[in-house]
């Protein structure tokens, strides 16, 4: 049975009311620039892609052959264009697009706007109102697949607005790795992706999710992500982007309402060309000793201008624990960058919440002390830069693990 | 034959404070030469200058090694040519891991085998994967360091305070560590050469030093047998071996 009709009127009536409601961080950007609407059809095989996107979904870790991935879900601009389970799973997860789960289980109205307030602003608004699929994620209870599941978001076309909504829920007891690429085909498109993202841990449960995000010039991004992680659940966040973009603002919650609920955040940003880059992550923690962690590196060249944002909030009277680690790194005399750290304790005496933060440029003496081994200077400064962006991310392939790590070298070198 | 190193006249400045005062050197190939004197001498300066960092500035002298004026050569260019140095308190740098370091530096051609030996001598194995001296105590710092030093293969080496940091267990692993840089087994490699700093002298019960110096305020004023000068140092004091020249 769908969700419920009563339900989503409710959700759309809230979305509408909202539809104008400017964002609070990133410029406010003119929807109605974004109107375009295309179809696009099932593909057989994702090696059946057109040779740009097959390129661009490359680029974002995802695996053409399928090969150690328990499923695949691929969406091109507004249509869903491919989805599969990796036979091996069946049974222990399932994948489909948000539209399609909807329609078939009304419990969904549990997990469907339950996080992510659908009047927060007017991309949540639009999210709501011209939602166009998104993949959902469940793994079942106890269930362990040792490959993760790929998904890939991808834009084709120019003018249009990408409005998914997506919906992981691990089960109790149950652990899941997720890889999401999201990205253009087209490098010179414009348009804009809001990606509502809700992500339901439940106790005992694992969710280990990568996005790698590779944009260009003129296309505007705004994630809203909320994840609930319940009693003993956790939750790692792992977020790359390395390539210019015209603007992205993202703040994206863990909410640990169960006792010893986790979360981590890892955030690495190179900020190049005229890039707006507003970007953190906020931690709530609810129940008794809960833990949290936030890690950013951002490095800033040409004209890019970063705003790195991080919420640690303890709600609980008994003991949490929570630290946010934020460090930029400063290659031109044009680029800025915010680090905006925030600790908030509501009453909560036994909350150990810390932060250290920093800005500056690569320390000479790091670099001093590789070229006293016989390294260049260059290579020195490539090698600590890598080192800071700390790219170590399980089950990328390794060919795209290599070329991050030279297109930071490049970068790098470029900046200098 | 020319000397491994050559130091005329030596005038060297860090942030605008004189250090160094016209200090003259040599050292011939295979030899192993100490350095005493008290903190704030100009040790470590005249080390840092050898080796080419740039806060250390020359306002005058020249420096040759191997008989090539690298007075004005950089960092870089000076490590490739055959220098190295242990420092006596390493930068920490994060998110380069020693292995990854390791792997940077062999890549001017050691042997894997030859480098898995070296890490066990050195007792490093549960440090490759952490950042490079971070949270490392001062022995592990100083093995970590020779551990680089044994990989890259300097020629000459400057070995800043070896036992600064270290437990009496450790020193004995550190002084096998520099033999293997400078030979083995206490038997010199003709070609290579040491300039160690130290204050205690524990290290001469671990290699076989040539010659001690005594640097007093910025200049050498001391030259002779190393535990003789030690011995002296012990009974006088800096000051007095300064005076009595």
């Amino acid at each position: 049975m769908p969700v419920g009709k009563a339900y989503v009127e409710s959700v759309q009536e809230k979305a509408e009311a909202a539809k104008d409601k400017k964002a609070a961080f990133g410029p406010d950007i003119d929807l109605a620039r974004y109107s375009g609407h295309i179809e696009r059809g099932k593909i057989e095989s994702l090696e059946s892609l057109a040779a740009q996107a097959k390129e661009a979904a490359i680029m974002t870790g995802i695996s053409l052959e399928e090969e150690q991935r328990a499923g695949s879900f691929l969406q091109v601009d507004q249509s869903v264009v491919y989805e599969s389970l990796n036979k091996a799973y069946e049974g222990q997860l399932e994948i489909m697009s948000t539209t399609d789960a909807l329609d078939k289980y009304d419990g969904l109205e549990e997990y469907f706007w339950k996080s992510v307030p659908v009047d927060q602003d007017k991309y949540t608004a639009q999210a709501a109102l011209n939602m166009t699929h998104g993949y959902f994620i469940r793994v079942f209870p106890n269930q362990k697949p040792q490959y993760p599941v790929q998904s890939c978001l991808l834009v084709a076309e120019n003018y249009i607005s990408q409005n998914v909504h997506n919906i992981i829920i691990v089960e109790e007891g149950a652990e899941l790795q997720v890889i999401t690429g999201c990205t253009l085909s087209k490098s010179d498109a414009e348009g804009i992706h809001l990606g509502i993202s809700e992500f339901y841990v439940k106790k005992g449960g694992k969710l280990f999710f990568t996005m790698i995000h590779n944009w260009a010039d003129n296309f505007h991004v705004r994630p809203r992500t909320w994840a609930i992680i319940e009693e003993e659940g956790s939750f790692v966040s792992n977020y790359v982007l390395l390539k210019p973009v015209k603007s992205i603002q993202a703040f994206p919650v863990a909410y640990l309402k169960g006792d010893r609920a986790s979360a981590k955040f890892n955030t690495v940003v190179y900020g190049l060309k005229n890039s707006y880059i507003d970007l953190g992550s906020r931690i709530i923690l609810e129940g008794r000793e809960t833990r949290g962690e936030s890690v950013a590196r951002t490095i800033a060249a040409d004209e890019s201008v970063i705003y790195s944002r991080g919420d640690l909030i303890a709600k609980t009277k008994e003991f949490c624990i929570a630290h946010l680690d934020c460090r930029g790194i400063i290659f031109s005399p044009r680029a800025d960058i915010h680090a905006i750290p925030q600790l908030i304790s509501h009453g909560a005496r036994k909350a150990e919440l810390s932060h250290e933060a920093s800005i500056g440029p690569i320390a000479e003496e790091q670099v001093e002390y590789l070229m006293s081994r016989g390294i260049s200077k260059d290579d020195a400064i490539s090698v600590i830069t890598s080192g800071f962006l700390n790219l170590d991310i399980p089950y990328i392939p390794e060919f795209l693990d290599k070329n991050i790590k030279e297109v930071i070298r490049a970068t790098s070198q470029d900046a200098l | 034959m020319q000397d491994m190193l050559r130091v005329e006249n030596l005038w060297v400045s860090v942030d605008g404070r004189q250090v160094l005062k016209g200090v003259t050197f040599s050292m011939d190939y295979g030899e192993i030469n100490v350095l005493f004197g008290p903190n704030g001498a100009g040790k470590t300066t005249f080390m840092m200058t050898l080796m080419g960092f740039p806060k250390y500035k020359i306002e005058q002298g020249k420096i040759y090694f191997k008989g090539v004026d690298v007075t004005d050569r950089d960092l870089f260019e000076r490590a490739r040519l055959g220098l190295g140095i242990s420092f006596q308190r390493p930068p920490t740098v994060k998110g380069v891991t020693l292995r990854k370091m390791i792997e940077i530096i062999s890549n001017n051609g050691s042997n894997d085998e030859d480098i898995r030996t070296m890490i066990d001598q050195l007792n490093l194995a549960g440090h490759l994967q952490r950042g490079l001296n971070d949270g490392f105590s001062g022995g592990e710092m100083k093995r970590s360091e020779l551990l680089q030093l044994m990989v890259q293969q300097p020629e000459l080496v400057l070995i800043d305070e070896p036992e600064s940091g270290v437990d009496i267990e450790n020193i004995s692993l550190v002084g096998q560590a520099i033999n293997s840089l400078i030979g083995k087994d206490k038997v010199k490699d003709p070609k290579r050469g040491a300039l160690i700093i130290t204050h205690t002298g524990y290290i001469l019960d671990f290699v076989n030093a040539d010659k001690g110096y005594i640097v007093f305020d910025g200049v050498f004023v001391c030259r002779g047998n190393p535990r003789d000068i030690l011995a002296e140092i012990k009974k006088h004091g800096y000051r007095r071996c300064a005076e009595c020249r």
